[in-house]
C-alpha cells in the first residue's frame, strides 16, 4: 500500500541534482510535488480558508507541515490587493481624519417594505457605532425611527451567519459561484424555465435593473416579491381609483386637517419619520397666535397616532369602511353611498363635523387609510382626497418607487402554487424569511420542500435558510454598496462603513454571478448603474458621484408629481362594503418594536417598551377592557384564538382605548431560528395569518384556556374605580400631581399661563447648602415639547447606542431593573374605553439642587460648574441611596454585570467615548456629556464659544419631531432658552425646590369645538 | 472582712434577688454554667440550628459576592430592601443592652445587675449582625473603605453631607464602645473563672483575658472609675446612634422618610425592640439554667414596663405621622399614608399596627407582665412589629413615590430570606458560645448585690 503523500527521497535527490544550482527550493514536498503540496498551493492562491473536510488520520508531522504552510499562507493572503472603492465622508474630508475622532458617512437604510431612510453613520476608527438621521434626506430631515437607531446593533450581532453553507457543511463562496455558473449555463438553454427568484419589495434601482436584466436573459424565469407587511392594499386602492399602479406620499406640511382611517402614519411605515416631522411642525406652538393642525383618528388598536389625535374613536377594523363611506358620501364622491354597513362607534354628528372641517380646508387636508385596511378603504380615501382637491396638493402621486410594483400577496401565492405543482426547479431567496412569515394557508415550508434546488442569501441562518440547500450570508447595509429610493422617489446611495465582517455577500454580487459577471463588485454595479442614468445637472461623473456619497442623496431623483384623474366609474368596483363581521374580529399588525420579525434578534428593540402598552420581550393579544370583561379574561390569561381553521394560543393584554370586540395581534414573534435574543420570545401570529384576509377577519369569541403567561411591562397599570367609572390609578395620580399639564387650544389662547408653576415654586427657596453659581459660562438645559412628542421611542434606542446601555432581559425587566436612561411614560385621561393618551419623555432632570448628590457617601455623583449632574462610575460603591432619593427615578443600577464584557463582536458597537459599566454601579442620563466635551474641546481649539445647536444630545438628534431641544440656557438667544421662556414651560415637582434643568412644554390639543365628547 | 464573715453573709433576698444567697452560692451558681455544667442536648440542638443558619449566611454572602446584589429582590424604585430593614432592626435591638448597662448604671438602678452582662453581649452581637448589612448591600462591597476618611493619595474624601458617612462613624463608635464596656465589665469575672478553672488550658486562656486582675483595692478603684467613664461615654450613644440611623431616612426628600419626628421615634423603637430581645433571651435562660433567683419576676416586670412606655412613644409616632400627613396637607404625604393603609402593602401596615401597637397594650396588665411565658410571647410580637415597621418605612415609601410611571413592587427572594435568617443564626451562635464560655451574669456585681441586700437587712 502506498501512501499518497509518500515522498520518494531518491527521486527528490535526482530532481535537485538535475537542476543543480539553478534551482531554489524550500521544502522536500515542493520538490517532490506531492498531491498535498499541490492542494495547499492551490488553496493558497484562490481563497484562504480551512478545508471543509477534516483530515482524520493526520499525523503529527503532517500537522506541523500544515501549520507551517498556514503561517506562510496567512502572510500571502494579506498581500492580496483589495479593489479600491472610495467612500466619501460627510462634510469632513478624509485628510482631516484624526485617530480617535469619529467621522460621519452618509448612507441609507433599506426597509423590508421598501423605501429607505437616509442616515449619517458615525464611524469610530472604522467601526460604525451610531446611526443618525441625514438632515438632507427627505425621509429623515435629521430624525430617525427606532429601527434605524437599532440597526447598528444588527451589524455587530454575534448571531449573524458567518459562513457559506451547503446542506449544513461549511463550503467556499467559490463553490457557490461555481454552482451559479453551472446554473447559468443550464438555464440559459432552458430560457430560465423553472428558475425563480424571491425577494422582498425592491426599491433599489440597481438591484431592480439587475433583476430586469436577469429576466431579459432568462425570459421564462420569474421574479417574485413578498414582504408580509406590504403596500398591497394601498397600491390596489390607488389602482382602483386611478387605473394604474402609483406610489403616493402625503404632504403633512400642507395639511390643516388630517383624518386617519386606521392609519398609524407617525414614525411607522414608509415615510413615517418625515410625516411625523411635518405633522409636528404644523402644530408647533410658539405663542398664542400659532395655528395648529387637527387630527381625527378612527382606529382599532391604540397607537401613537391615536395618542396624538385631537379626536379619536376606537372602531373595529371592519367598521372603518363604513366611516370611510360616510365621509366619502358626505364630501360628494360620485357613486359612493353611505353603505349598508353602519359603524356604531361613530355617530353621524361626528362624521358631519369632520366633513365640515375637511370641506373648510379643501386642498389642505388629508384622509388616509391604514395599510392593513382593504383596498376599498384606500380607494375611498383617495377618492375623498380627490373630491376635496387634495390630490396633487397634500397627496402627491408619483411613479412607483418600487423597481417592479406587484401585488405581493398574489406573487407569493403564485410561487407557492408553482412550487406545489413542481414547476419550480431552482429557487433563489434573497432576504426576507418566507418560511417564517408567509401566510399560513400557503404552507410555504411544505411547498418549498418540493423545490429541487433551494438557494438562499440572508443575513441570518434563520427559518428559511434552514430549509435551503445552499446558504450565503448576506451583507448588512453598513457593509455593502447599494442604492435605495425613499418614499418620494429620491434615490440615495447605500454607502458601506466597513468591509464585510464575515463571509458576507450582497444581492448585487449574487445576481451579478447569475448574469454571468461574477467578478463585478457591488460598488461597480451601483456606480455603473448611475453612470448610465441621465443626470439632473450635467457634471463630471466623478464629482457627481462624490457629491452623492457626501450628501447621501442623489440630487434631482425625487419623482415629479403626476397629475392624475380618478376613473369616473371606480365606485362600481368597490362593492357594497358589506363585510361579514363575526362576534369578534382579529386584526394583524406589524409590531412597533420588531416589525414583521426582521428585527426580532435585536435586543435593543426587544427590550424597548412598546409605545403605550410598555410591553417588552413579547407580543400579546390586545383587547379592550370591555371585551375583557365580556370574555371574563384578564391580563396574562392565555386565550385560544381560532381563525380560519387554525388556532393560536396567546396571552391577553387589556389595553384601554382599544376597540371593543376586536383582538389586535402583532407579527414578529414566536420565531424558532432568530438567534439567541429572538428565539422563544412571544407568539407566532403568522401561524394563523392567511393571504386572503391579511388585515383582519372575523373570529368566534376566543376560548379561555386556564393557562397563564407572564407579560412584562415597564409601567404597571392598576385599574381602580373612581367616581363610578373605571380609570387607571397611575394616570389618576399623575394628573392629581400636575405631572401632565394639558389644555385645549382655546383654553391656551385665553390663558397662556395655564401650565406655569406657581411663583412661590419658581423662586429659589432657602437651601441648607451653599448654592452653585449658575450665572457664568455654559449652563446646559433641555426642553421637551409634549405637544410635539408622539412617543415613538427613537430617543430611547438612540440612547442605547450612544451610551452603551446594557440590555437586561425579560426577567430583569420584570424585576424593575431595565437600564434605559430615558423612558417614555404613558398616562391616560378619561375612562378606560377611549382615554386620551399622554406621553412624557423622562431623561435625567439634572436638578440644580440635586437630591441625589448630597446623599452619596463617596461623592460619586457630583455637580459640574455647567449645571450637569455627573455620575462618576469608578467612584460609585453602589449604595443606591441616590436612586432612592431621586424623585424622578431616572437612575439605573447594575444589579448584576449587565454589560456584555465577553462577546467580542459586541465590542464593535460600543461608543469609545462612554465607559462600559460594570456590576454594582449606578448610572443615568448624562445629557450626553461626551458630546458636550467634544464640542467644548473643539471650540476651545478654535478659540471661540460653543454655538447654539452645536451640542446635540443623542435623544434630541433622533427625535423625528424635534420635541427635544438642548442647549445653553445662559445664552438668551439659544433655542432652548427661548423655549424655556414660553408660557407653556413647566417643570416636574417644582414644589420640591430641586430646580430641574429639564423642563417641559405643556401639551396643547386642538379639538373641534363642534364635537362634544 | 475575713473569710468566715464572708461565708456567713447571707442575703435575705429582695425583689431582684432570691433569698438565702451568699457570695459563694452566687459565684458557684454562675461560674458552674461555664466550668462544670457542660452542654446539654437542648444546648447542642439550639447551637446546631444556629450554626446551620450561619452556614446559610455564608452561602448567602458567597452568592451575593459572586453575582451581585441582584440576587436580592431590590430594584428601581425600591433600592433598599431587606438589608437596610435588617440593619436598622439589629442596631435597634442592640440599644437595650447599652441602655441597661450604661444608662441604668448612672441611674443607680439595682435591678440592672443581673441582666446587664448578657444584654451587653446581645448589643455586641446585634451590632455585629447590623454592621454586616451596610457592607453587603453595597454594589461593590470591596470598596467599603471609601466611606472612611483615610488619607487617599488622590486626596478624595468621603462626602460628608451624606448620612451614610455619619452612619459609619455612629455605628463604628457604637461597636467600639460596646465592646470595651462589655469587656471591661467582664474582667473581674474572668479572673474568678480563671481562679476556679480546673484544667491548664482553661487557666491559661482565662488568665490571659483576665489581664492580670487580682482584685486589689487599687484595681477596684480604677475599675469603678473606668466603668463610670465608659457608662458616661455610652449613654449618649443610646440616643445618638439611632438618631443618626434615622437620618438615613429623614435627610432624604422621600415622603414617608422626610420627617423631623424620626429621631425620637427611632430611639424609642430601638429600646422597645431591644427590651423585647432581652426578654426573649432572659426567659429561657432563667428557666434552663435555674436562674429564677437572679432573674426575678421583678426584672421581667420592670422590662415589661419599659416596653410599654417606649411602645407608647412608638404608637404616638404612628398616630402623629398619619395626623401630620393630613394636617400638613402635602399631597405626596397624604398619598403615602393612604398607600400604606390601603395600597399593595396594606397587610404589612395592619399587621404592624396589630403586633406593635395593639397587642403590647396587654402590658398594662401586671398579670401579663409578671407571667414569663406571656411576656416571652409578647416579646416576639414586638420584635416582629419592629421589623415590619422598618420594612414598611423603607419599602412602602419607596415603591410608590412621586412619579407614578416608576411605581413598582418589592418581592423578597430566597437570598433575602437566607441572609436575614442567617444573621439570626449568627447572633444565636455567638450567644450560645457566650453563655457557654463566659459568665452570663456579672458575678462580682451579684456579690455586691448580696452584700448590699444583706447590709440593708442587717441595718
Amino acid at each position: 500500500m502506498k501512501d499518497k503523500n509518500f515522498i520518494d527521497l531518491a527521486s527528490v535527490r535526482a530532481s535537485l541534482e538535475k537542476d543543480g544550482r539553478k534551482r531554489f527550493w524550500q521544502t522536500i514536498e515542493q520538490v517532490a510535488e506531492t498531491e498535498e503540496f499541490q492542494q495547499l498551493a492551490h488553496q493558497e492562491f484562490t481563497t484562504f480558508r480551512p478545508s471543509p473536510k477534516t483530515e482524520s488520520g493526520m499525523s503529527r508531522r503532517n500537522m506541523l507541515k500544515l501549520m507551517a504552510a498556514s503561517a506562510s499562507l496567512a502572510g500571502l493572503a494579506a498581500c492580496t490587493k483589495m479593489p479600491i472603492e472610495k467612500i466619501a465622508p460627510y462634510v469632513r474630508p478624509p485628510e482631516e481624519f484624526v485617530p480617535g475622532k469619529p467621522l460621519f458617512y452618509a448612507t441609507s437604510m433599506p426597509r423590508p417594505e421598501g423605501g429607505a431612510i437616509g442616515l449619517l453613520v458615525k464611524s469610530n476608527m472604522g467601526r460604525p457605532t451610531k446611526v443618525e438621521g441625514n438632515p438632507d434626506h427627505p425621509a429623515s430631515l435629521g430624525g430617525t425611527d427606532a429601527f434605524a437607531q437599532a440597526s447598528v446593533l444588527d451589524l455587530w450581532d454575534p448571531d449573524r451567519a458567518r459562513t457559506v453553507m451547503r446542506e449544513g457543511t461549511i463550503v467556499n463562496y467559490s463553490d457557490f459561484l461555481d454552482l451559479l455558473s453551472q446554473l447559468r449555463s443550464q438555464y440559459l438553454a432552458k430560457k430560465g424555465a423553472g428558475f425563480r427568484i424571491l425577494t422582498e419589495t425592491v426599491t433599489s434601482p440597481t438591484l431592480g435593473s439587475q433583476l430586469k436584466a436577469f429576466l431579459a436573459q432568462f425570459p421564462q424565469a420569474k421574479w417574485h416579491q413578498y414582504t408580509p407587511v406590504n403596500r398591497h392594499a394601498e397600491r390596489e386602492g390607488v389602482r382602483t381609483v386611478y387605473g394604474q399602479y402609483l406610489s403616493h406620499y402625503y404632504r403633512f406640511d400642507q395639511a390643516e386637517v388630517v383624518v386617519s382611517l386606521d392609519a398609524d402614519f407617525l414614525c411607522s411605515g414608509r415615510g413615517g419619520v418625515r410625516y411625523a416631522r411635518d405633522f409636528a411642525d404644523k402644530r408647533r406652538i410658539t405663542d398664542t397666535h400659532s395655528p395648529m393642525n387637527r387630527l381625527y383618528v378612527v382606529e382599532s388598536m391604540a397607537t401613537i397616532t391615536g395618542a396624538a389625535a385631537d379626536h379619536r374613536v376606537p372602531v373595529r377594523p371592519s367598521h372603518v369602511e363604513g366611516v370611510a363611506r360616510a365621509i366619502a358620501a358626505a364630501v360628494g364622491v360620485r357613486g359612493v353611498e353611505p353603505g349598508a354597513q353602519s359603524s356604531p362607534e361613530v355617530s353621524t354628528e361626528w362624521v358631519r363635523s369632520v366633513v365640515a372641517d375637511l370641506q373648510q380646508r379643501r386642498g389642505a387636508s388629508i384622509v388616509l387609510a391604514g395599510e392593513h385596511q382593504p383596498p376599498a378603504v384606500h380607494a375611498l380615501a383617495h377618492a375623498i382626497n380627490a373630491a376635496l382637491g387634495n390630490a396633487g396638493k397634500t397627496v402627491v402621486y408619483i411613479d412607483p418607487i418600487e423597481a417592479q410594483p406587484v401585488n405581493e400577496m398574489e406573487s407569493i401565492r403564485e410561487l407557492a402554487a408553482d412550487m406545489n405543482a413542481g414547476t419550480v426547479e431552482t429557487l433563489l431567496i434573497i432576504g426576507g424569511n418566507p418560511v417564517y412569515n408567509a401566510p399560513a394557508d400557503l404552507d410555504f415550508k411544505k411547498a418549498l420542500d418540493k423545490v429541487k434546488l433551494r438557494l438562499r442569501l440572508g443575513i441570518y441562518n434563520d427559518e428559511t435558510s434552514y430549509h435551503c440547500h445552499w446558504f450565503v450570508p448576506q451583507t448588512h447595509y453598513l457593509e455593502s454598496w447599494s442604492d435605495e429610493r425613499a418614499f418620494d422617489g429620491t434615490a440615495c446611495i447605500v454607502q458601506p462603513l466597513i468591509a464585510p465582517l464575515y463571509e458576507n455577500h450582497s444581492a448585487h454580487e449574487v445576481l451579478g454571478a447569475l448574469l454571468g459577471d461574477p467578478g463585478r463588485t457591488p460598488h461597480q454595479w451601483v456606480r455603473d448603474y448611475w453612470s448610465g442614468q441621465k443626470l439632473a445637472t450635467p457634471v463630471e461623473y466623478e464629482t457627481f458621484w462624490e457629491t452623492c456619497l457626501e450628501k447621501g442623496v442623489i440630487p434631482g431623483t425625487a419623482f415629479p408629481a403626476k397629475t392624475v384623474t380618478p376613473k369616473p366609474d371606480f365606485a362600481a368596483a368597490l362593492g357594497t362594503g358589506a363585510a361579514s363581521a363575526g362576534p369578534m374580529e382579529i386584526a394583524f399588525r406589524p409590531d412597533p418594536s420588531v416589525w414583521d420579525g426582521t428585527y426580532t434578534n435585536n435586543s435593543w428593540l426587544q427590550e424597548l417598551p412598546k409605545p403605550i402598552t410598555t410591553l417588552t420581550w413579547d407580543n400579546a393579544a390586545y383587547i379592550s377592557p370591555r371585551s375583557a370583561e365580556k370574555l371574563g379574561v384578564q391580563r396574562d390569561e392565555v386565550i385560544e384564538i381560532a381563525y380560519q381553521g387554525r388556532k393560536l394560543r396567546m396571552p391577553v393584554m387589556v389595553l384601554p382605548g382599544h376597540a371593543d370586540d376586536c383582538i389586535t395581534v402583532n407579527f414578529g414573534y414566536g420565531r424558532t431560528r432568530a438567534g439567541r435574543v429572538g428565539n422563544g420570545t412571544g407568539f407566532n401570529v403568522y401561524s394563523i395569518w392567511t393571504s386572503d384576509k391579511p388585515g383582519f377577519g372575523p373570529i368566534p369569541a376566543p376560548a379561555k384556556t386556564g393557562d397563564r403567561y407572564h407579560l412584562v411591562t415597564t409601567q404597571r397599570h392598576h385599574i381602580i374605580t373612581q367616581g363610578g367609572r373605571k380609570v387607571e390609578e397611575e394616570s389618576q395620580a399623575a394628573f392629581n400631581r400636575d405631572l401632565v399639564r394639558v389644555a385645549d387650544l382655546e383654553e391656551f389662547r385665553s390663558n397662556p399661563d395655564f401650565a406655569a408653576d406657581p411663583p412661590e415654586q419658581t423662586t429659589q427657596a432657602p437651601n441648607l447648602y451653599p448654592r452653585y453659581d449658575y450665572s457664568q459660562g455654559y449652563q446646559w438645559g433641555m426642553s421637551i415639547d409634549l405637544t410635539s412628542c408622539v412617543g415613538c421611542n427613537s430617543c430611547v434606542v438612540a440612547c442605547y447606542a450612544e451610551n452603551n446601555i446594557a440590555v437586561v432581559g425579560k426577567e430583569e425587566v420584570d424585576h424593575g431593573r431595565i437600564m434605559q436612561w430615558i423612558r417614555v411614560d404613558t398616562y391616560w385621561r378619561g375612562g378606560l374605553d377611549n382615554p386620551e393618551t399622554y406621553h412624557m419623555v423622562m431623561p435625567c432632570m439634572h436638578c440644580e439642587n440635586a437630591p441625589c448628590e448630597y446623599v452619596c457617601p463617596v461623592g460619586a455623583t457630583m455637580h459640574s460648574p455647567e449645571g450637569l449632574n455627573l455620575m462618576i462610575y469608578n467612584r460609585c460603591v453602589g449604595t443606591r441611596y441616590c436612586s432612592n432619593n431621586c424623585p424622578y427615578k431616572v437612575r439605573r443600577f447594575n444589579f448584576y454585570l449587565y454589560s456584555d464584557w465577553h462577546t467580542p463582536s459586541l465590542y464593535g458597537v460600543r461608543n469609545p467615548d462612554v465607559s462600559v459599566r460594570s456590576r454594582g454601579v449606578m448610572e443615568k442620563c448624562t445629557y450626553c456629556v461626551q458630546r458636550i466635551k467634544e464640542a467644548e474641546i473643539k471650540a476651545e481649539v478654535e478659540g471661540r464659544t460653543i454655538k447654539d445647536g452645536e451640542v446635540v444630545t443623542a435623544c434630541q438628534q433622533a427625535c423625528p419631531t424635534q420635541a427635544i431641544v438642548f442647549g445653553n440656557i445662559n445664552d438668551p438667544n439659544s433655542k432652548v432658552a427661548n423655549l424655556k421662556a414660553q408660557s407653556r414651560k413647566y417643570v416636574l415637582l417644582a414644589e420640591l425646590n430641586i430646580r430641574p434643568r429639564t423642563s417641559y412644554l405643556a401639551r396643547v390639543r386642538n379639538p373641534n369645538p363642534e364635537i362634544k365628547e | 472582712m475575713d473569710h468566715e464573715e464572708v461565708a456567713t453573709l447571707v442575703s435575705p433576698g429582695s425583689e431582684v434577688l432570691g433569698p438565702g444567697h451568699t457570695y459563694g452560692s452566687v459565684t458557684d451558681k454562675i461560674s458552674s454554667i461555664v466550668l462544670t455544667r457542660g452542654t446539654g442536648n437542648k444546648y447542642k440542638i439550639g447551637l446546631g440550628i444556629s450554626v446551620a443558619l450561619l452556614i446559610g449566611l455564608n452561602m448567602g454572602i458567597t452568592v451575593l459576592m459572586a453575582y451581585g446584589v441582584g440576587v436580592w429582590g431590590i430594584n428601581i424604585p425600591v433600592g433598599w430592601g431587606y438589608a437596610i430593614t435588617n440593619f436598622v432592626w439589629w442596631i435597634g435591638i442592640g440599644h437595650a443592652g447599652t441602655l441597661i448597662s450604661a444608662f441604668l448604671l448612672l441611674m443607680r438602678q439595682k435591678w440592672r445587675t443581673s441582666i446587664n452582662r448578657f444584654a451587653e453581649a446581645m448589643t455586641l452581637f446585634a451590632v455585629a449582625c447590623a454592621g454586616m448589612f451596610p457592607l453587603l448591600h453595597m454594589g461593590r462591597p470591596w470598596l467599603f473603605y471609601w466611606l472612611l476618611p483615610y488619607p487617599d493619595t488622590m486626596g478624595v474624601w468621603p462626602q460628608f453631607r451624606s448620612p451614610l458617612v455619619w452612619d459609619v462613624f455612629a455605628v463604628s463608635t457604637y461597636a467600639t464602645v460596646s465592646l470595651l464596656f462589655w469587656y471591661v465589665g467582664l474582667i473581674p469575672d474572668l479572673a474568678t473563672i480563671r481562679d476556679r478553672a480546673t484544667t491548664r488550658i482553661k487557666k491559661i486562656i482565662y488568665g490571659v483575658v483576665a489581664l492580670g486582675w487580682r482584685g486589689s483595692a487599687k484595681h477596684w478603684k480604677r475599675y469603678e472609675m473606668a466603668g463610670l467613664l465608659l457608662a458616661g461615654l455610652a449613654t449618649p450613644l443610646v440616643v445618638s446612634v439611632h438618631t443618626v440611623v434615622s437620618f438615613d431616612f429623614t435627610i432624604a426628600i422621600l415622603p414617608g422618610w422626610h420627617s423631623t419626628m424620626f429621631p425620637p421615634y427611632f430611639v424609642a423603637g430601638a429600646i422597645y425592640s431591644g427590651f423585647a430581645m432581652v426578654i426573649a433571651l432572659a426567659v429561657p435562660l432563667r428557666k434552663y439554667y435555674g436562674l429564677e433567683d437572679f432573674l426575678t419576676i421583678r426584672h421581667l416586670d420592670n422590662m415589661g414596663k419599659i416596653m410599654l412606655a417606649t411602645g407608647l412613644i412608638v404608637a404616638y409616632s404612628y398616630v402623629m405621622e398619619t395626623f401630620m400627613a393630613f394636617y400638613g396637607g402635602n399631597k405626596f404625604d397624604i398619598f403615602m399614608i393612604m398607600n400604606r393603609m390601603t395600597g399593595p402593602y396594606a397587610a404589612v401596615y395592619w399587621v404592624l399596627i396589630a403586633v406593635n401597637l395593639v397587642i403590647p397594650q396587654l402590658l398594662w396588665s401586671a398579670r401579663i407582665r409578671r407571667n414569663p411565658l406571656y411576656l416571652w410571647l409578647l416579646s416576639f410580637s414586638v420584635q416582629t412589629g419592629m421589623w415590619l415597621e422598618r420594612y414598611m418605612i423603607i419599602v412602602t415609601s419607596l415603591h410608590r413615590d412621586f412619579i407614578p410611571s416608576s411605581w413598582g413592587m418589592f418581592h423578597p427572594t430566597r437570598w433575602d430570606w437566607i441572609v436575614f435568617l442567617g444573621t439570626i443564626g449568627f447572633f444565636f451562635t455567638l450567644f450560645y458560645l457566650f453563655i457557654r464560655f463566659l459568665p452570663m451574669i456579672s458575678i462580682f456585681e451579684m456579690r455586691d448585690l448580696v452584700h448590699k441586700t444583706a447590709e440593708e437587712a442587717r441595718s
